[in-house]
């Protein structure tokens, strides 16, 4: 099969990152080591080509009322913010999650998981309650998209352009010139729980962008991060990961996301379903797992009292915590925090406990 | 890279080196780049007896876990305990310090690839 490549392909085989197929896209899981490229974001910067995320535009009169009615968190934010929202099916399933980015009073950039971008376009399409005043246009070929993330993200960002990005509060986003590239948007958000920024850029402005961006980070041994150390840092964070935590067969309120599911906005697609599962009590949660001696990994059964109770959906050993972290389902009576559980890891059992969210917490 | 001449190899990238009726086996260089970062070993267990081709022990890395096969039939006679604090070893040191169980062969250790025949392998 032929991979697709980012605008950042070059710079990623110039700094000898290993290139693997991840859903058709030719990206690097690690450049120098996962464990490294995760301790150089938790202690200074690194930068990620994102560039494989997609970027759906929804603009027009009805712009807003086209996004209450697809998302479940309350879009009702001024020009300049975003928020993180779920994509539901009637049914409650999450069709994605998803960042909605208000550029201006009629204008949305809400973007995708790769893996779910041409599911999420006609989906948007389909389902776009004012067509006549709401155009929906998959924009993701022209945009790159970079993520600079770490204590020193901000610094490095802020020596790239003369906007005042470092005014910039927690999911603010602007419009800016950046490292000479006219037409970026700029946004306080990521993916590894630390500072920094995540900036869209058009691609045709990529191959000045990322030696511009290794050089404004240079003071702070910023390093290139590859996939692998994106998955260690978003699970210590629990975000979840579309294909693995949610996805069309799991709800918002069992993934814990209710606190992005509005069930008080008068309508948006799954409400009914959700406003159900809300009032009778959610069977499932996806939790938190401690584990002893080993890794789990997605799909290990886990278990209470010797009997199959949910499955692993996520984990690895934490590089921040030097601890076997995992996400996973159990039933609601075993959601609480210090529950213990039992992991089937390839036909062995080994103790877990259920801890409380986030695994890390950047120090203050 | 690195295949040092002195070893034997298997295709599922097992590196033994053979003193008597005694293999010592790890993972080669080749296996551990592809791994990435290990983070834990699952030690075989002293006195098992392993079939030829059987999982021998495990190597957890952050992004996934892969089997070591036993190269040859023997008995377990001595695992390398200082992988339980350092299983960084076995990125660092594949071939020395990284090292991974000692058998004592039952039937000889036919069939295995000499360091020309496995590198072609890996480059295949």
């Amino acid at each position: 099969m032929h991979l697709r490549h980012t605008p950042f392909f070059a710079n990623h085989q110039a700094a000898a990152g290993r290139i693997i197929d991840f859903g058709g896209w030719a990206l690097p899981v690690q450049y120098t080591g996962i464990i490294e490229e995760h301790r150089r974001v938790r202690s200074t910067v690194g930068v990620f080509d994102v560039s494989h995320m997609g970027e759906v535009w929804i603009r027009g009169p009805g712009a807003h009322a086209a996004v209450q009615h697809l998302v479940t968190n309350d879009v009702d934010i001024a020009p300049g913010r975003a928020q993180y929202t779920a994509m539901c099916q009637p049914d409650g399933g999450i069709v994605d999650d998803l960042i909605v980015y208000r550029l201006g009073p009629q204008e949305f950039l809400i973007c995708v998981n790769a893996s779910n971008r041409e599911k999420d376009f006609q989906w948007m399409v389909a389902n776009n309650p004012t067509p006549d005043t709401a155009t929906v246009v998959d924009e993701s070929d022209d945009w790159a998209q970079v993520a600079i993330q770490g204590p020193d993200g901000p610094a490095t960002v802020q020596a790239l352009t003369g906007t005042d990005v470092s005014a910039l509060p927690s999911f603010g986003t602007c419009r800016a010139t950046i490292a000479g590239v006219e037409g970026c948007i700029v946004a306080r958000t990521g993916y590894t729980g630390e500072d920094g920024f995540e900036v869209f850029l058009p691609a045709e402005g990529a191959a000045q962008f990322w030696p511009a961006v290794m050089d404004a980070g240079a003071a702070h041994d910023i390093q290139p991060i590859g996939l692998g150390a994106r998955d260690t840092l978003r699970l210590e964070m629990k975000y979840c990961l579309y294909g693995n935590d949610i996805d069309e067969t799991t709800t918002p309120l069992e993934a814990g996301l209710g606190w992005v599911t509005k069930l008080a906005k008068p309508d948006f697609i799954g409400r009914d379903t959700l406003l159900a599962q809300k009032e009778a009590g959610v069977t499932r949660r996806l939790v938190c797992l401690e584990v002893e001696k080993r890794i789990a990994r997605p799909h290990c059964t886990i278990l209470s009292e010797g009997q199959p109770v949910g499955e692993v959906t996520s984990g690895t050993k934490s590089p921040s915590l030097e601890k076997n972290i995992a996400m996973g389902y159990v039933p609601r009576r075993l959601a609480r925090p210090g529950t213990q559980v039992q992991v089937d890891i390839r036909g062995r059992t080994a103790e877990a406990v259920v801890v409380k969210p986030p695994f890390y917490t950047r120090p203050s | 890279m690195s295949y040092p001449a002195d070893l034997r190899y298997t295709e599922s990238h097992e590196w033994v080196r053979i003193e008597g009726d005694v293999a010592t086996v790890g993972i080669s260089w080749f296996a551990q780049d592809s791994m990435g970062d290990v983070v834990h070993v699952e030690l075989a267990e002293v006195g098992a007896a392993l079939s030829k081709g059987s999982p021998a022990c495990e190597i957890e890395s952050v992004k996934a876990v892969s089997d070591v096969y036993a190269p040859a039939s023997g008995e377990v006679i001595e695992i390398n305990m200082r992988l339980e604090d350092t299983p960084e070893a076995v990125n660092e040191d594949p071939y020395g310090g990284g090292w991974l169980f000692k058998i004592r062969l039952s039937d000889g250790a036919e069939g295995m690839l000499d360091a020309t025949a496995y590198q072609a392998h890996c480059e295949a």
